[in-house]
This record gives C-alpha cells, structure tokens and sequence, in this order.
C-alpha cells in the first residue's frame, strides 16, 4: 500500500504558517515580562501589531499626513489616495459588493451604536422588539438597551445551552411580529462560540427582519464573506484583527445605509450647506463626519494586506490546531473547567479551577510571563448563564505556538502549588 | 517566584479557604456593599455598632483570594474598636498594601505588605475596608473600587 495517498480534489490544501518567520514581524513578542519570555494569549483582548502596520503610521506622519477629501495639493492627494486604498482593501477583506458600503468608525462599538442610533431609531417603535443573543458582548447589548428603553420598546435574548451554543430553535420562535432587528455575534468573546449565522440570518430574513453581526472576533480568525452571509450589517475592530485602536469598520448593504439617516452632523458628510437646508454626502461620507483617523485607517489596510498574505484559511487552521491542542491538555488538569465547549469553536480558551478564583490565577500566571484576560470579559450576563463571577481566558492568535501552550499548562500547575 | 510568596502567604490562604464571621448578620445596623466592577468581587459588610463600639462584624459574598482573606481578617481585628478606630485602621492597612507603611501596631494584618509589589492587587485587598467605610458612615450606595 502506497503511503503517497492522492488529495481528492474537492479538498483545498491550506499552506500552514511559518509562525517562527512572522513572530520576528511583531517585534513586541520579543521581550521578558518578570524574567519570563513573554506568552502572549491575550489576543481576544486586542492583538499586536506587525512592523507593516507600525510602518504605516510612522509612513503617513512622515510623508503624507494632511488632511483628505479637500485639498488640492500632492500632500492631500497622497493621503486620500492611501485612505481610499484601505477602504478598497476592507471591501475585499470583507467580500463586499462595493466600497461604498465600507463605513470607518471607531471601532465595533460605534458601528454597532451608529446603527442602533440611525436605522434603530427609524425603524424601531413602541411595543417592538429587538433579538439578541445570551452570550453577546456588552457593546452588543447595551446600544440596543438604549434604543429599546428611548422607544418603549422590548430586547428579547436568545438563550444558549450548557456547551455555550445558540438554541436556534428559540431563537427562531422569538422572530415574532414585533422583532424588527437582530444584533448577534459572529465569534463569542468570552465562549469562542461561533454561530450558525447563515441559517439565523435566512430565518430572520424570512420574516423581513435584517440582521447586525458583531464580527470583532471572527474577523481575525476566518475569512469573512458578508455577501455569502447575506447579513445586513457586520461591525469589526482594527485592534483585534493586528490593525491600530481606534479604528473599525461598519459594513452595510447600499441598500440600508442610503435610506438611514446620518449618525453625526458636521464636515465631509456634507454635500451643500446652508442655514436653511444641508444636503448630505453620498455614502460612504455620509456617516463619516468630521476629519476621520487617517493614520489609523491607512494602518488598518496595511493589517488586512498582512492577514491576506498569510491567509485567513492558514490563520484559522494554525489557530484551530492550538485550540484543539491547548483544549486536550487543559482538560486533563485536576479541578480545571472549561467554559464554552461549542462544537463549532475558535480562538478562545475560558476556563475556572475549583476554589480558586480567575484573579488569583492571572497574577500568578503573569508572574510566569503569561498574559491572559481574567474577568467578566464584558460579557456578563454569560458568566451569569454559567453561575461563575468570572474566568480566565486564554486567546490565541496567528503567532502563538504549541510551545507556549505548554508553557500555560505549566503555568496552571504553578497556580494549584502555590494556590491549592 | 518569592514575591509570590510573600503575596499568597499561607494566613492569607488559611482566611480565603476559611473565612472568619462569613455569614449575614441580622442584628447589624450598619452595612454596605462593596462591588469592583474589573472582577465582579463583590461583599456586604455588616457591623452592629453599640455605644459607639463595633459589637460585631461579619461579612458575605464572592471575591479572590486576597480580598476574601482581607474582609475576613478585617472583621477578626475590628471587634471591640471604635468607628474613628477602625477608620485609623483601615488608614494604616491602605498605606500597607500601598507600600507607604511598615506594618507596625497592625497585627496580623502586617501579612498584606506583599500586596504592594502587586499594585493592580490594591484593590482586592481594600474592597471590604471601602465597604466597612461606607457601611459606618451610613453611605446607602454600593461602594465601588472605580
């Protein structure tokens, strides 16, 4: 028997990551922290940036830094032409029909609010209701909280199971007649869920309702396509996905956006202005007032070309392998709980240990050079579903290896001799 | 891997596995919650203040191991003491574990000095202490360390 066995043509090969390579791009990774070689596994929380984007920042405040959309001089061109190039860049990240549909914001956040604050306060009434999800993150919830308690209207929250998955099905009976929006997320912060979204979005779609997904955590971690989602909107943040603060994107179907009304009033939204009556910009400046982070924008196209390089289908698979090998060994550890054990998962690791509270074991894991997120991780009506204060969340991200995985098994040991 | 040491030392340990006075108390006419919003630790602290004495002091609720041990360590040394007392105390417990004293006349308490090689700790260890402050000047808001 030949051990060369032939690939079937139907499965697509995925190059694996040259992780020791890309480490030397994140020249931050190569430092100690309290004598320890530093474990960085907090990649849920906000990840490092590679020398390309920290490049593109020192690039454009050198050289090009002026302001966009206004001025005539090289200067101006330069930057309106990066800004524009990143914009171009998102769209093709995101599998987008057209640029226009590529709205900068702040982040996650402020996408979610602009949306709760322009095609919310439209289309959202008394006695209406809006859909969430049991494990959404706070910036998930609460924009909607704001709308619903301004317009008397009611959240509805899907629930989750024991393993930290949607229950599609009361997900589906709480579509009623009066849900006019869905909110979900792609890629569970604190559980590292991943949702079902395509058969959520036709259910809701069925029924007329258009449907936001929070995408801060899937879109680092697997290749996004909002067209084949046919999701209405999907909000994510530069930060997350190797790219600066400050910086996110609001996707939206043309469709939607040009109906809504402007989030903010005030410079480039503008297409005439008088006292008696403003014309407002086309899309996409029609909500991007005021001089926007140019910087931070250019840097975040440089972190989509980096994430494309590598590939979203090599990034997920060199993430997954982690997860599946970091999850085995974890498991196997006396009084250690894993929280959120969904079938479909990525990129997030949340356990507890018996009698041993997260906090205690983030300080002694930090002593060993190891940074993890002890916490709520903003999202604690989850830790409520589950009965626990908090966890502790290890998050992994394109450079991290098996060696540090190992490095965090010890690191917990460390944690029940000092502790238990 | 000593200043780990010197944080978790075992009296610490011995009060967060079994705290002392950890229960409700009903005869308690002072008392405040005490809730850090960054972990969720959160404790109610309940005093019964008679002639202007702690009569007894007790406290509930969920936190790590260092503000468990500290709340529970808290009640052990209050008892007896005057309300300006306890304040002076908590004074002197504050500066402690921010490594502005040396633990002189604190007792048992001296054993929170490592906290102050942890200053993101400092917060666990004064939680019950915001919550005594608050419960002895008949503030009605839950404290928060933010």
């Amino acid at each position: 028997m030949s051990t060369a066995a032939k690939i079937p043509e139907t499965v697509s090969v995925v190059n694996a990551l040259d992780v020791e390579r890309i480490r030397r791009d994140f020249p931050i990774l190569n430092q100690d922290v309290h004598g320890k070689p530093l474990v960085y596994l907090d990649n849920a929380a906000t990840t490092q940036k590679p020398l390309a984007v920290i490049e593109a920042i020192e690039h454009y405040y050198r050289h090009d830094n002026s302001n966009i959309h206004r001025g005539v001089h090289a200067l101006s061109e330069r930057a309106t032409e990066h800004y524009e190039k990143s914009r171009s860049a998102v769209q093709r990240f995101l599998h987008a029909a057209d640029n226009k549909e590529i709205i900068f914001t702040r982040g996650t956040t402020e996408a979610i609010n602009l949306v709760a604050q322009t095609y919310g306060r439209k289309h959202v009434g008394a006695g209406d209701e809006v859909l969430i999800t049991a494990m959404e993150h706070h910036s998930n919830i609460v924009p909607w909280q704001i709308l619903c308690e301004e317009k008397g209207a009611k959240l509805r929250v899907a629930p989750i199971n024991d393993r930290g998955e949607l229950e599609v099905e009361e997900f589906e009976k709480l579509l009623g007649p009066r849900t006019k929006f869905v909110a979900v997320a792609h890629l569970s912060n604190a559980l590292g869920t991943i949702n079902p979204l395509r058969k959520m979005i036709r259910m809701a779609h069925n029924r007329n309702v258009p449907v936001l997904v929070d995408g801060a955590q899937a879109a680092p971690r697997m290749s996004v396509d909002v067209q084949a989602l046919d999701c209405d909107f999907y909000a994510i943040s530069g930060h997350k996905m190797y790219g600066p603060t400050g910086i996110g994107v609001l996707y939206g179907k043309a469709v939607l956006l040009e109906a809504m009304p402007p989030y903010q009033g005030g410079g480039d939204m503008i297409a005439s202005v008088t006292f008696d009556k403003t014309i407002y910009n086309r899309l996409p400046y029609k909500f991007e007032a005021g001089t926007p982070n140019i910087a931070d924008t250019i840097a975040l196209g440089a972190a989509v070309e980096y994430l494309e390089q590598l590939g979203l289908d090599s990034i997920e698979q060199h993430e997954h392998d982690l997860l599946a090998y970091a999850t085995q060994l974890i498991e196997k550890i006396p009084g250690v709980t894993i929280v959120g054990t969904a079938k479909e998962k990525a990129g997030v690791l949340s356990f507890t240990m018996d009698n041993i509270h997260p906090h205690d074991i983030g300080t002694i894991l930090d002593r060993e050079g190891i940074a993890v997120r002890t916490g709520h991780h903003c999202a604690q009506p989850v830790m409520q579903r589950f009965g626990i204060p908090a966890t502790v969340r290890a998050s992994f991200g394109l450079y991290n290896t098996r060696p540090e995985v190992d490095a965090l098994v010890k690191g917990i040991h460390k944690v029940n001799e000092v502790l238990g | 891997m000593s200043e780990l040491r010197e944080l978790y030392q075992e009296v610490i340990l011995e009060h967060s596995k079994h705290p002392r006075n950890f229960r409700a108390l009903d005869a308690a006419n002072h008392k405040a919650e005490g809730y850090n919003p960054l972990c969720g630790d959160h404790f109610t602290v309940y005093v019964d203040v008679q002639d202007g004495a702690i009569q007894d002091i007790a406290f509930q609720g969920a936190g790590c191991a260092i503000s468990k041990a500290s709340a529970s360590m808290m009640t052990q040394s209050l008892k007896g003491k005057s309300a300006g007392e306890a304040d002076e105390l908590f004074t002197k417990f504050h500066d402690l574990v921010t490594g502005h004293g040396n633990g002189d006349a604190m007792g048992k308490l001296a054993v929170f000095s490592g906290v102050s090689e942890f200053p993101l700790r400092v917060k666990c260890a004064t939680l019950a202490w915001h919550a005594l402050r608050a419960a002895l000047r008949g503030d009605q808001e839950a404290v928060s360390t933010e």
